[in-house]
């Protein structure tokens, strides 16, 4: 999130699209609440009328898969209608930029297209620069190729009349919505968008999220209370997951993983760390080579010096894309001959997951760490499984839970909230740090004795005391970081071994170490700062900046420099972020985000500090697929691409186990229930929560079910090209058929919760899934494919 | 009235277990029943489903959890838990949790229960094979010989409901096995 969970009661206009915060976040539901106890307007965008969708003052349908139509509506409607906060628009995004004269966009595909890998090349995607070498601009907006006008050309072919033709959703809706979000850009109103997986999961899923930033710094509403974009993470700690970068392309702090090319740490950072030669650009990522540097002392502490790169080489360097869905090629292919599951159950919760499952038994062993017998760790013995045909060892390890355990996560608004052990893990179930230090343990015992390239192994640097699991706290502080030596900087002397203050003192010559940049602060020589429950609310403004620690820096709104006008004073004096103090040229409330003075006044930077600009940006050259997000269909689409010919997204490649709708004809989506949680392991396995929701089942409308021949509470047959499962049929008046490209088209809605295993059993919607993902971060298509719908069972 | 519950964690961080509450003991009556909480071991958590991120205060009494219930203190969620949060006590109180090693043979049908240190060792010794055999040191592209220091034998999945300490150590010893596919629900 940009913004937190308590500071939506500061929203006039909420949308909640592609999200469902009544259903899966119930208790963010508060805020949106409060606000609209304040008089806020909730609009509900969904392809099903969801819980939220029952509270919400406006319902659009959105047809799965169409959201850049939808939201680019809104951004024309914006563009046409003068509506942009135009002193934030000037002064704080690219849209003055003059962007480069071979940049072109045409019938669906920008320049540098290549057909051939289903790819980009982006020297086109770039601006005119000065004689600094700096973007040029123009303040009027009104040259030809300014970023500006630009948006205004690409946009004005979304007219609403096109724009309901492709999404479904009914033109008065659709109406009611543009003239309630848009409404939003005059300084004192502010709007935010409560998104959610409904976004995420596309092949177009980061140009959704685009879409958001376009029309958000449009109207101004990034950086402002009650604004901004925030995701509703489904997971207690994936916020914190992804800040410590479990992930193959980045390291802890969102560096990035070195590549082939990086022979050396010096090429690592002359390709990762951005330049900007405009002063006024903070250009935050500059300080690449510290944050690298003082990773690499935390892993492998004294043996990483200037002289060895810090052990730079000792990385493992990517040369393609290694993400979850390659990796299930990959699995399939029989390329790994061991598979680690540390808490996860890729057997109900990936893409495909009957081919996920079939892939399990390619392997030679596998670990699964958990609470609960999973889907996954028991693929040995699924129904219709015959053991004797599969060799693979598994080991399944009893894991503690989060009250049997000290640590750490992280929410959607980056607060890190400390946890303690309430009892011990029951019978010999240890913590996942326990099961992580034991093998690390072993292992370098082992490789002391010899074995391939042993180095990065036996000389990590591993020391968490002598109990019996690691301790916590002592992690938590390498995580934030120390002094490896007595330094002095800024005139100030720090000892070695003393916490590092802040992200601000962490130096690129090895003096500093942090397991991750961004936590540098959370746990300083004044102790631990996650754990702090001070109630003290200074603004007024629910920031509670005594409460946890949130990074950076416990910054809780992002971006707050742009909460500003040029001089400081705040756009709406009502409910201030920031507000500059002249008399004590000292900033007041939140953590600015950077404590630079005023746009207006000398020293100043530009408030997106972690762009190398300096500006929003609404022109975006940085992405596989487009610097403007671009309708185009899912890959399996019951429709033609109205926009252009370009079908799907030109920089997906398209997947062989597709079909199209003369086979399967409705649309399939994927969803969760409030009273289940993901692949249902936490969730299936408690009496409580089964009594709730006991069984699998698929929602269709009640024409559908007419149709068909369905009854509510029959047994159905869902089927796509990847396979079939069964489920009841949940017959209802909450899906509509859609009126989309001049026809009816049904959907068929499936909670994707339910596995072979467990208390509460069902077939798993992921079986019908396709294993195709976003350009950019390859994050499946679940949220739209193409599935079939027949009266009567039939087991998967 | 009975024991003020609201302010008992005043003057932060003193929720570490073993806090035990000895506040003023209620005189049980019709109107103010005493509180079956009294006396017993308090601390805090924050629900593991969502992100929310909502506030939880656990009871504990002779090393069991008896109650979870929602932090009133907390700032954003001020004691409410919706079904999941609030369904948190049958997750440390559940006769399927796991609670042993179990171990499945190649070819077996069932599980076998195994010792922490067997299953250590025999993981282990998987883990370094696999590693060895499948390490790639440099990798030839468009030409060039490149270090590239690949451990290609394995893929670690998981995961986004382990602590923020836990993913340091499980990041930090996957890089140091050289694993690249390093992946978790945050993907997908």
């Amino acid at each position: 999130m940009t913004n937190h969970w308590i500071d939506i009661q500061h929203s006039d206009v909420i949308l909640a699209i592609g999200s469902n915060p009544a259903e899966n976040h119930p208790i963010s539901f508060k805020y949106v609440e409060k606000a609209m106890d304040n008089g806020a307007t909730l609009i509900s965008v969904d392809p099903r009328y969801t819980r939220t969708s029952s509270k919400a003052d406006i319902y659009a349908q959105l047809r799965p898969g169409t959201d850049i139509a939808f939201i680019g509506g809104l951004i024309n409607y914006i563009l046409q209608n003068d509506l942009i906060h135009r002193e934030y628009v000037v002064n704080y995004t690219n849209a003055a930029f003059i962007v480069g004269d071979d940049f072109q966009f045409e019938d669906g595909l920008f320049s540098g297209y290549n057909a051939q890998n289903s790819s980009y090349t982006k020297e086109t995607w770039s601006y005119q620069l000065d004689k600094d070498g700096n973007p040029k601009r123009d303040e009027t907006l009104q040259h030809p190729r300014s970023v500006y006008q630009l948006m205004k050309a690409h946009y004005a072919r979304y007219t609403p009349a096109k724009v309901c033709e492709i999404t479904g959703t009914d033109p008065h809706a659709y109406r009611r919505v543009a003239e309630t979000f848009c409404a939003t850009g005059k300084p004192g109103k502010a709007a935010t968008i409560m998104y959610a997986m409904g976004t995420t999961q596309h092949t177009h899923g980061t140009q959704n999220v685009r879409s958001y930033a376009v029309m958000q710094l449009l109207l101004g509403n990034i950086g402002i209370a009650g604004g901004g974009i925030n995701a509703l993470r489904g997971e207690s700690n994936v916020q914190g997951s992804t800040d410590y970068a479990i992930l193959y392309h980045i390291l802890p702090g969102y560096l990035k993983t070195p590549t082939h090319d990086n022979v050396d740490l010096q090429a690592y950072n002359a390709k990762w760390t951005p330049t900007s030669n405009d002063p006024k650009s903070a250009n935050w990522w500059s300080n690449t080579p510290k944050y690298i540097a003082s990773l690499l002392k935390a892993y492998w502490g004294e043996a990483a010096t200037a002289d060895n790169d810090f052990c730079f080489s000792y990385l493992p360097k990517r040369s393609g894309n290694y993400s979850f869905i390659k990796l299930m090629e990959r699995l399939q292919a029989g390329g790994f001959e061991g598979l680690f599951c540390m808490g996860t159950n890729p057997a109900v919760g990936g893409p495909d997951a009957g081919s996920i499952r079939q892939g399990l038994s390619k392997l030679k062993w596998m670990i699964c760490a958990d609470l609960w017998e999973t889907e996954t760790s028991i693929f040995w013995k699924a129904p219709g499984i015959d053991p004797k045909s599969i060799d693979t060892e598994v080991f399944l390890l009893p894991a503690a839970s989060s009250v049997e355990k000290e640590g750490s996560i992280s929410n959607s608004g980056r607060w890190a909230q400390w946890r303690y052990k309430a009892v011990e893990p029951p019978g010999e179930a240890r913590s996942d740090a326990f099961i992580v230090d034991q093998l690390c343990q072993r292992l370098k015992k082992a490789y002391a004795k010899g074995g391939v390239f042993p180095e990065p192994i036996t000389q990590l640097a591993w020391n968490y005391g002598h109990g019996h699991e690691p301790d916590i706290p002592t992690v938590a502080k390498e995580c934030n970081g120390y002094f490896t030596r007595d330094t002095v900087i800024k005139g100030k002397a720090y000892k070695m071994g003393e916490q590092v203050p802040s992200f601000a003192f962490l130096q690129d010559d090895g003096s500093t170490c942090s397991g991750n940049w961004l936590y540098c602060g959370s746990f300083t020589e004044a102790g631990n700062q996650m754990a702090r429950r001070g109630l003290s609310d200074p603004t007024g403004m629910g920031l509670y900046p005594e409460w946890s620690w949130c990074w950076p820096v416990n910054r809780r709104i992002l971006y707050n420099r742009a909460s500003v006008d040029p001089s400081g004073k705040p756009w709406n004096p009502n409910k201030p972020v920031i507000a500059w103090n002249s008399v004590t040229r000292k900033w007041e409330g939140d953590i600015p985000d950077g404590g630079w003075p005023p746009l207006a006044e000398e020293g100043t930077r530009n408030p997106f500090i972690m762009v190398s600009e300096g500006y929003g940006r609404l022109f975006a050259p940085g992405l596989a697929d487009g610097p403007f997000p671009e309708h185009y269909e899912p890959m399996e689409s019951p429709m033609e691409n109205l926009m252009s010919s370009q079908q799907s997204n030109p920089a997906v490649m398209r997947p062989c186990k597709i079909s199209t709708s003369d086979k399967f004809p409705y649309i399939g989506t994927t969803y969760r229930v409030s009273e289940h949680w993901q692949a249902g392991a936490m969730t299936r396995n408690l009496p409580w929560l089964v009594e709730l929701v006991p069984d699998m089942f698929v929602e269709i409308s009640r024409h559908l079910a007419e149709w068909k021949g369905i009854a509510n509470g029959d047994m159905v047959t869902v089927s796509s090209e990847r396979g079939s499962i069964e489920a009841r049929a949940l017959v209802t008046n909450r899906i509509k058929p859609l009126r989309a490209g001049g026809r009816l088209i049904e959907q068929v809605g499936l909670p994707w919760h339910f596995g072979f295993g467990g208390m509460a059993r069902g077939d798993s919607a992921n079986v019908l899934t396709t294993a195709v993902g976003c350009a950019n971060t390859s994050i499946p298509e679940f949220k739209a494919f193409l599935c079939n719908i027949e009266k009567g069972g039939n087991k998967a | 009235m009975g024991i003020s519950r609201r302010n008992f964690l005043k003057s932060g961080g003193v929720a570490a277990a073993g806090v035990a509450i000895s506040a003023k003991p209620a005189k049980a009556s019709v109107d103010a029943p005493e509180l079956r909480t009294k006396g017993l071991q308090t601390s805090t958590t924050v629900c593991p489903y969502c992100a929310v991120g909502c506030g939880m205060i656990v009871h504990t009494k002779d090393g069991k959890i008896v109650n979870i219930e929602g932090d009133t203190e907390h700032p954003i969620n001020r004691g409410s838990l919706c079904s999941k949060g609030s369904a948190l006590f049958q997750v440390a109180n559940n006769e399927r949790r796991l609670t042993k090693v179990q171990y499945r043979a190649p070819g077996s049908a069932k599980w076998e229960e195994k010792s922490w240190d067997w299953a250590l060792e025999r993981m282990a010794t998987l883990m370094k094979d696999s590693r060895d055999r499948n390490f790639v040191k440099t990798e030839t592209i468009g030409g060039k010989n490149y270090e590239v220091n690949r451990n290609e034998g394995m893929a670690f999945l998981g995961a986004a409901a382990l602590d923020n300490e836990e993913c340091y150590l499980w990041g930090k010893f996957a890089r140091a096995m050289g694993v690249a596919y390093l992946e978790h629900q945050a993907r997908i």
